[in-house]
């Protein structure tokens, strides 16, 4: 190994912190001339971020919780952009003030005379409503932090203890990560439609958080590698490892998102059906196509062949590409509350890229001022990097 | 114990007399990973070509050390997997939209959802079946029948527990004392030359060409198409078993030429409800928006003969035969109240008539299994019942 560790570039801090800003600009005028759909661009903005922070520690769980080595030498930069969970708590302040915006169910007196929702009233109500979201916020940092900080100080000594305490922290968190993302899932986007449900809605949105955090893992890597960053040993192999990952995710998504159209296409119950309608009204059915395109079929076709998993520039394509995928998933699954009808995209909606990308640029850069950006002393580093195909 | 049985029958039964053909390959054992992957780079450095690395498991790091450019099998995957999809949405489509058109949940005869999985499950399917194929026609050297390396020790250690490699007489550097040196200079554990059998390799000898295997194996198939043919197709339509074959009913779904659209199922009469078939108008609903209808069944003889005879078989089981809840399941279900109640006595016939429709609780609806007039006549059998036991004293006034 002959890592040693260089700062990341100024510049990071700067582009990210200039559209940052930008994007929060245009958040506020946006706030000022048209609350409602602020408070959904916000929606967006903030489940984009849980899918890259929360996604992110669900991956390094996911390494120590199965013994992977190939990941070792990347496990570093996705404790990264897991470190944008703790922020997640703050992020989360805003919406509390736009429950009444977004979420029909918050306003008791339509749900009064509505026995559908008085009936789920028990779980969506206010009240249970934050105290799940607390539950799972602090779940998620405490982990962050516990995981995060056994494995930067393995850095020092390289102690094979804190590989071991990582393992059990893993394999606790892992089962709680599942019932926190579904509740996620639910209280934040399904229930964006109160009537409406599906059993396999958590899983859908995990699908596509795992692909969002790999994609940023691989791109950072990537870039990272390219730049010299990162140890010479470490070869294209274990990138092939990478891309294969998102590859089999994708198709993971696409199995998911079909089982739960079919089975709602073919019972053709109007109290599911709806929400699929809802997203093929008018405009909304070239965004369901493009979705369908998108996020699967492209990019399927795309990582079909060997290459593409080892060639670092289709590993960008790749990985840029399914983030914007999970960009449009999450736009599909949100806004077709806001907008009825006919699918609609103006300036507001321009805060999201801005303020996610410069976002994700600012942290990545504070949170790797201080650390390795490789575990060098990570005992499975070393097969890490042999890693051959 | 049983493993060395299994050794003797192995011995007996795959004891390959000595091989006299040609030199085919030398063939060497390793004991470790590294050792083959070590060995793997030094035959490709010293410029063979013709060689292969057998392992028990795949070894990470052996593509680069044999310098293997990546395999095309994934293409013959991809194009089999293409065709399996093509395949299943083309029969999907002409079953479903032309052959055998059934409307199914008022929706159109072909769709697309639903062909989904089918496509899906062949897309696998006949990718996995032509990728097997192709494998045991590569690795079997089709026509010949069998890879010159089978029943050899060789095979048998590095099926199991050690890892080998082996250097063809075809190769163009071939020599086989420098490869025997070679090897040995590796330090493998065991180097053996392996001839072909005799009759391998386009030899007229070959069992797969002869004639006798070329003609059981096509008179196999004919046959068991012969045979089933006659089974499926004659023998089923000929007296005996054509007697509870041929009656003068249609069967659904079946066809019928007097019907001018050809089909045996017709749909009721635009406006009209079928007998028996007709609903009941406060189906699941609850006991309070029950608008009471009066008993249609006259008090006869015979009527509350049928409800006798019913009540014991429907409701007995767990009712008792006098209604008194004394249930004969031993406990297996919950013992429903007595029908002796205050409130049972007191509920209009209309209420008995929703609970058996409807059920109530755990007690499951019996609307499918009797018929309307059976459930009103139960009821009036129950009066009977609830008469039996709670008698009015001017029952015992003579008339
Ligand atoms: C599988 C057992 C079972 C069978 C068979 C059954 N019942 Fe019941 N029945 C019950 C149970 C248990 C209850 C009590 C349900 C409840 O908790 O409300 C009940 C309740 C009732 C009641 C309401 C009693 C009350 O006090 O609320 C009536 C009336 C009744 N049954 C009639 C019938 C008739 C008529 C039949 C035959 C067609 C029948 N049941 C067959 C189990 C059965």
């Amino acid at each position: 190994m002959d890592y040693i560790k260089k700062q990341l570039p100024n510049s990071l801090m700067k582009t990210g912190g200039i559209m940052l800003v930008f994007g929060v600009i245009i958040l506020i005028l946006s706030f000022v001339f048209t609350p409602e759909r602020a408070f959904f661009d916000y929606l967006w903005i903030y489940l984009f971020m849980l899918s890259i922070g929360v996604g992110s520690l669900a991956l390094v769980a996911l390494e120590y919780l199965v013994g992977a080595t190939w990941s070792t030498p990347f496990r570093r930069i996705t404790e990264i952009f897991a470190s944008a969970t703790p922020l997640l708590i703050i992020l989360a302040i805003p919406l509390f003030f736009g429950l009444h915006d977004l979420f029909h169910w918050t306003h008791t007196d339509a749900v009064q005379n509505d026995p559908v929702l008085l009936s789920k009233s028990s779980y969506l109500n206010v009240e249970f409503f934050t105290a799940r979201t607390i539950f799972c916020l602090l779940l998620w940092t405490m982990f962050y932090f516990l995981i995060a900080r056994n494995s930067e100080k393995q850095d020092v000594d390289g102690n094979p203890v804190y590989t071991k305490k990582n393992i059990t922290l893993s394999t606790i968190f892992t089962p709680l990560f599942v019932i926190s993302i579904t509740i996620a899932a639910i209280d934040f986007a399904m229930s964006l439609e109160p009537h409406w449900y599906s059993t396999i809605f958590g899983v859908y949105y995990f699908s596509g958080t795992v692909i969002a955090a790999l994609a940023a893992t691989t791109y950072a890597s990537v870039k990272l590698k390219e730049g010299g960053y990162l140890d010479s040993a470490l070869g294209n192999d274990s990138f092939y490892s990478l891309g294969t990952l998102i590859f089999a995710f994708n198709i993971f998504w696409a199995y998911i998102a079909f089982s739960q159209f079919l089975l709602i296409w073919y019972a053709d119950m109007p109290e599911e059906t709806f929400w699929m309608i809802n997203r093929w009204d008018g405009s909304w059915k070239f965004v369901s196509i493009a979705l369908l395109f998108f996020h699967f079929i492209i990019p399927f076709l795309l990582q079909i062949d060997r290459s593409s998993k080892t060639n670092f520039k289709s590993l960008k394509i790749i990985s840029i590409w399914m983030l914007a995928a999970h960009a449009l998933d999450l736009y599909w699954l949100i806004f077709p509350t806001l907008f009825k009808g006919n699918a609609g995209f103006g300036w507001q909606e321009l805060s999201f890229p801005l303020i996610v990308v410069g976002l994700i640029m600012v942290i990545f850069k504070v949170s790797a001022e201080k650390k390795n950006l490789m575990a060098v002393k990570d005992p499975k580093m070393q097969a890490g990097l042999d890693f051959h195909l | 114990m049983f493993g060395k049985i299994l050794k003797k029958l192995d011995e007996k039964l795959l004891k390959s007399e000595p091989r006299t053909g040609k030199l085919f390959a030398v063939a060497a054992l390793f004991d470790k990973p590294d050792d083959i992957i070590h060995a793997a780079e030094k035959v490709t450095e010293r410029g063979y070509k013709n060689y292969d690395v057998l392992t028990p498991y795949p070894l990470h790091g052996m593509d680069g050390a044999m310098k293997l450019k990546p395999s095309k099998i994934g293409w013959v995957a991809f194009i089999a997997g293409i065709s399996g999809t093509t395949l299943a949405f083309l029969m999907m489509w002409w079953m479903s939209g032309i052959d055998y058109k059934i409307i199914f949940g008022g929706k159109p005869y072909f769709n697309l959802p639903p062909s989904i999985p089918i496509m899906f499950e062949l897309t696998v399917l006949i990718s996995a079946i032509v990728l097997v194929n192709s494998l045991i026609l590569i690795y079997m050297k089709l026509p010949a029948n069998a890879n010159p390396l089978m029943d050899t020790e060789f095979i048998k250690r590095v099926t199991s527990d050690k890892f080998g490699i082996y250097i063809q007489a075809d190769d163009p550097k071939f020599n086989v004392d420098e490869v025997r040196g070679l090897f040995q200079s590796l330090g493998s554990s065991s180097v053996s030359n392996i001839n072909e059998a005799e009759y391998e390799k386009g030899d007229s000898k070959n069992p797969l060409l002869s004639l006798k295997f070329m003609g059981v194996v096509a008179g196999t198939c004919v046959v068991t198409v012969l045979v089933s043919y006659f089974v499926l197709q004659v023998l089923l339509f000929m007296p005996p078993f054509s007697w509870m074959h041929e009656q003068p009913k249609l069967l659904p779904q079946g066809k019928s030429n007097f019907f001018k659209d050809n089909w045996s199922m017709r749909r009721p009469v635009e406006g009209t409800v079928a007998r028996g078939f007709i609903p009941y108008e406060f189906k699941g609903m609850p006991d309070s928006m029950v608008v009471p209808t009066p008993n249609p069944l006259p008090v006869t003889k015979k009527v509350l003969e049928v409800g006798k005879k019913r009540f014991d078989t429907y409701c007995s089981p767990c009712h008792g035969y006098f209604g008194k809840g004394d249930s004969r399941l031993r406990g297996q279900f919950p013992a429903p109240p007595s029908l002796h109640t205050e409130k049972v006595r007191n509920w209009k016939d209309a209420n008995i008539y929703h609970v058996i429709t409807n059920g109530q609780n755990v007690m499951p609806s019996y609307e499918s299994s009797i018929s309307r007039d059976d459930r009103w006549a139960i009821i009036h059998y129950i009066r009977v019942l609830q008469r039996s036991q709670n008698a009015p004293d001017s029952d015992l006034e003579s008339k």
